[in-house]
């Protein structure tokens, strides 16, 4: 029970899922953030971590990797979590961007914050907005998840300072307090 | 559009109060002075309606009590332990501190342990142990002494708590908020007493940490977050050869990106600035570049080892000797073993970046840094500016780990600013910060050892590796010895009659090498713990009986290493191909067991099921950090043990990313038990402890589950298979 191996492809699935822009799609792209109609001056294929941090300022979605690696950049499009380095912009259309900065004015995102802060989770910091929107998207989907769940959801998310024992734990409390 | 962050004080969790205060002290203080005591200014502040007393204490009239941070905070915890400890002794209400980075001064916030303002050594809490809260006891002192005039009553008869002054027998009260114009005109106290730790109120207790509420919402600002209004956005690239230059540049196709508006040549590195990383991303892999390669394109992995191995060879200097160790060698049966640690890259979640804007007449620079005096000094010396128009912002970092203790990532940021007409935000990709790190050094420990009645006669230990001291604190390095590189082998808690401790400096070529986390005793645990356990076996002792009847004269250590064996269950049966390993170190002044149960399969692959970890790090500010920095600690060590590993060819490193480059994941993260004891020893440092720990712990539980012994890291499953041989 010990060796839980997880072959995460996630990642690949999220980028074959919206595919890329088309060729010449530049101009004003509108997406919707955090309930908001917000306008990006830049070209389609530029992934969504980008406009949110240099052009909307929205600086707490992180770059980490640039690869879909790490999970610092992680976002919800239409509630589920997605690695924002590598989606384009001009992929996204009208589905709903939630970021950090929105996800607790969600019941769940608000829940696994406070489960964050409860058993203080958070060390340097720099990975959790990811941690924490990875976490989210789990709850949603998954309201009661076993150590298995929590493995396949979180496993393409690194933390550097090692926060994993209480990311685990903190995902089981805000799941209780739900 | 971007926020502007440059009215705001980066790094700070609060609205700043004005710099003014501190920069004044700084100009008072004259440099060298740990503590900002004797201030004459403070009453000209009171009238601002701020009293600050020293560097790290600020009340304004509105009772909001700012403290300032000599230590960067990077994870470990230590902007709410260092606000503990001087919250306690000026009787401060914890929920009215806020607290905000120091601004970059040597002479103000010098670390008194390492002789320069810098946050590393796991030394935070032993270095300000006595400074910060003789800050708070002076800065109590003296409004007790305003509150006691007030009153015209004996300071003695008045007592604090919860930021007021109480008058003991008439129960008057008055909030330091009251006092602040007053308490400046009074006269610092020279030597302030301290409480008793029995009359702690904060310390000891698991508070809340100040830093982690903007960390889960998205508004802590770290470097990379830093916003000027009109930043632009720059990416560059270094020769991929150690020590290479840039020859020949093509940016016609780079400067064809959409938002692309500068490509920058220098001589060692090429930059593209644009409207959005996006652009400068894009222009900097369009670029065609020609590397003039230079003299180390042809170094590879083995050559380094080749090297080092010839260079140990040679006795080296003597970093320390007791008793006759040759004499002892020579009468018991010797055995020897050599063990390795490869280069590792930092790797710190958040890419090295900084922001900086150069102007004529000054300059701004917004970063994440251990040595804030040190990224002014060197924005000071490129543009050639005054310090005191060099504006340092520290932020907040996403980790440390030892990679923000260098100033290259500022350095090369300047350079680039220099050419940018406004403020330019210097992202690094992950695979230039990989590529071009400073590295854990190779390691090429040579053991020699004679047994007699069971316990060691004869020890010797000899250190071959790159000296990060000798560059980055040169007077650390006296008589060819490193203090860093022999630190936790020198003071070898085992009682051994005959011992010595040797180091050879050899410089990998080409590599640059720096502090990484568990610093020299992350090599000296692992191969002192690795030789315990295989001279235990010699012995037909069990590895914790061996150990323990060598620690007499350690009875802190003798400690905790029963109470970690005892509730890890050791010499309780386990399934087939699972074992328990045992490490016991004295490192940063703690005293610290290491449990480690792993599972190895038929194909090699090693499971970590458990860590169990006792703690006698003497007095404990925040315990709860204190486990938390174990687990982190092991998890960090584990994760070098498991997967870490930066190899060369051709000169350049061969990993990039987190693909090649494997972090420890939460699938992989085993359980992790941290016992603290209570313990009225002084303050020890925990932040690298349990990276020293995990390795030859797991080294250990790996021999146990399988029969072989793995001493070069990381493992290597080819040997655990049986496909090669160990």
């Amino acid at each position: 029970m010990h060796i839980r191996r997880v072959y995460f492809a996630a990642e690949v699935v999220i980028s074959a899922q919206f595919g890329r822009a088309a060729d010449g799609d530049d101009g004003m792209i509108t997406l919707r953030i955090n309930g908001e109609a917000r306008n990006i001056d830049g070209p389609g294929d530029m992934p969504l971590l980008w406009a949110l941090r240099d052009i909307l300022g929205l600086t707490g979605t992180k770059f980490g990797c640039g690869i879909a690696q790490c999970g610092a950049c992680t976002v919800h499009v239409d509630g589920k979590a997605v690695r924002s380095c590598l989606l384009p912009i001009g992929s996204i259309g009208d589905r709903s961007v939630t970021t950090i900065e929105g996800v607790g004015a969600t019941p769940g995102g608000r829940r696994v914050q406070q489960a964050w802060l409860d058993l203080e989770v958070v060390q340097c910091g720099y990975c959790q907005p990811g941690q924490i929107m990875s976490a989210a998207a789990l709850l949603a989907a998954t309201p009661n998840p076993d150590d298995t769940d929590i493995d396949s959801a979180m496993a393409g998310n690194i933390c550097r300072c090692g926060t994993y024992v209480r990311i685990r734990a903190a995902i089981k409390k805000a799941a209780q307090s739900g | 559009m971007p926020k502007d962050s440059t009215t705001s004080s980066p790094g700070s969790l609060t609205t700043p109060l004005s710099r003014r205060v501190v920069l004044k002290a700084g100009a008072a203080a004259g440099g060298g002075l740990l503590l900002g005591f004797h201030i004459p200014f403070a009453a000209a502040d009171a009238v601002a309606g701020v009293f600050a007393p020293n560097a790290f204490i600020r009340i304004g009239r509105d009772g909001r009590i700012v403290l300032v941070m000599p230590q960067a905070e990077m994870g470990q915890g230590v902007y709410t332990s260092h606000a503990m400890m001087l919250a306690e002794e000026l009787d401060a209400a914890f929920d009215q501190v806020a607290v905000e980075a120091s601004p970059p001064s040597d002479a103000l916030y010098t670390n008194p342990i390492l002789g320069l303002q810098a946050t590393g050594n796991s030394n935070s809490i032993r270095a300000f142990w006595i400074p910060l809260r003789k800050a708070g006891a002076g800065a109590r002192a003296m409004l007790v002494a305003a509150a006691a005039q007030t009153w015209r009553v004996d300071p003695a008869t008045c007592h604090t708590e919860s930021s007021q002054v109480i008058h003991d027998s008439s129960g008057r009260k008055l909030a330091y908020a009251a006092l602040v114009a007053l308490a400046a005109h009074m006269t610092p106290p020279a030597d302030p007493p301290l409480k008793a730790a029995a009359d702690f109120k904060l310390i000891g207790k698991p508070l809340k940490r100040l830093d982690t509420p903007d960390k889960v919402n998205g508004k802590a600002l770290y470097g990379i977050d830093a916003m000027p209004t009109g930043v632009k956005f720059a990416t560059l690239a270094a020769c991929p050869v150690f020590g290479g230059k840039v020859g020949r540049v093509d940016d016609g196709a780079a400067k064809a990106v959409p938002g692309v508006r500068q490509v920058l040549v220098l001589d060692d590195l090429v930059a593209v600035v644009g409207d959005h990383m996006w652009a400068a991303k894009q222009g900097l892999e369009a670029l065609d570049i020609t590397w003039d390669e230079g003299p180390n394109a042809a170094i590879t992995t083995e050559e380094v080892w080749r090297q080092i191995k010839a260079a140990s060879d040679n006795a080296g200097a003597t970093a320390k000797t007791v008793g006759d160790v040759d004499q002892a060698l020579a009468d018991g049966e010797k055995y020897e073993a050599v063990y390795q640690l490869p280069f590792l890259a930092h790797a710190p979640m958040e890419p090295i970046n900084c922001t900086v804007h150069v102007r004529p007449d000054g300059c701004d620079v917004w970063a994440g840094c251990q040595v804030q005096a040190r990224g002014q000094a060197i924005a000071a010396k490129l543009t050639g500016l005054p310090l005191n128009k060099v504006q340092f912002h520290n932020q907040l970092l996403g980790g440390g780990f030892g990679r923000r203790l260098e100033t290259d990532g500022i350095e090369k940021a300047v350079r680039v600013a220099q050419r940018v007409n406004g403020p330019v935000k210097v992202v690094w990709t992950r695979e230039e910060d990989i590529r071009h790190d400073l590295y854990r050094p190779v390691y090429y420990d040579r053991l020699t050892a004679s047994l007699k009645d069971g316990k060691i006669a004869g020890w010797n230990h000899r250190i071959t590796g790159s000296s990060v001291v000798a560059r980055w604190l040169p007077q650390g390095y006296t008589n060819d010895v490193d203090f860093d590189a022999v630190d936790s082998a020198v003071d070898i808690p085992y009682d051994i009659p005959n011992l010595r401790v040797q180091y050879v400096r050899s410089e990998p070529p080409a590599v640059p090498t720096g502090f990484w986390r568990g610093v020299g005793p992350n090599n000296n645990v692992f191969a002192i713990e690795s030789f315990m356990d295989e001279l235990a076996k010699k012995t037909g002792k069990d590895p914790v009986a061996f150990r323990r009847d060598m620690l007499g004269k350690v009875p802190r250590l003798q400690a905790v290493l029963d109470l970690a064996t005892q509730k890890a269950g050791w010499g309780e049966a386990l399934p087939p191909r699972v074992g328990r390993g045992v490490a016991a170190q004295v490192a940063f002044a703690s005293f610290i067991a290491t449990v480690a149960e792993a599972e190895v399969d038929e194909n090699g692959e090693v499971s970590v099921r458990r860590m169990v970890c006792a703690v006698d790090t003497g007095i404990v500010v925040n315990p709860d950090t204190v486990v938390a920095q174990l687990q982190g600690g092991l998890i960090f060590g584990l994760t070098a043990a498991l997967h870490g590993e930066i190899t060369i060819a051709g000169g350049r490193v061969q990993q990039g990313n987190f693909n090649d480059y494997r972090m420890m994941r939460i699938n992989e993260a085993p359980e992790i038990e941290v016992h603290l004891v209570d313990s009225g020893e002084a303050p020890g440092g925990i932040g690298e402890t349990g990276t020293t720990a995990a390795p030859p712990a797991l080294a250990n539980a790996i021999f146990a589950a399988t029969g072989i012994r793995l001493r070069k890291l990381p493992i290597d499953r080819d040997i655990l298979a049986g496909k090669k041989p160990a």
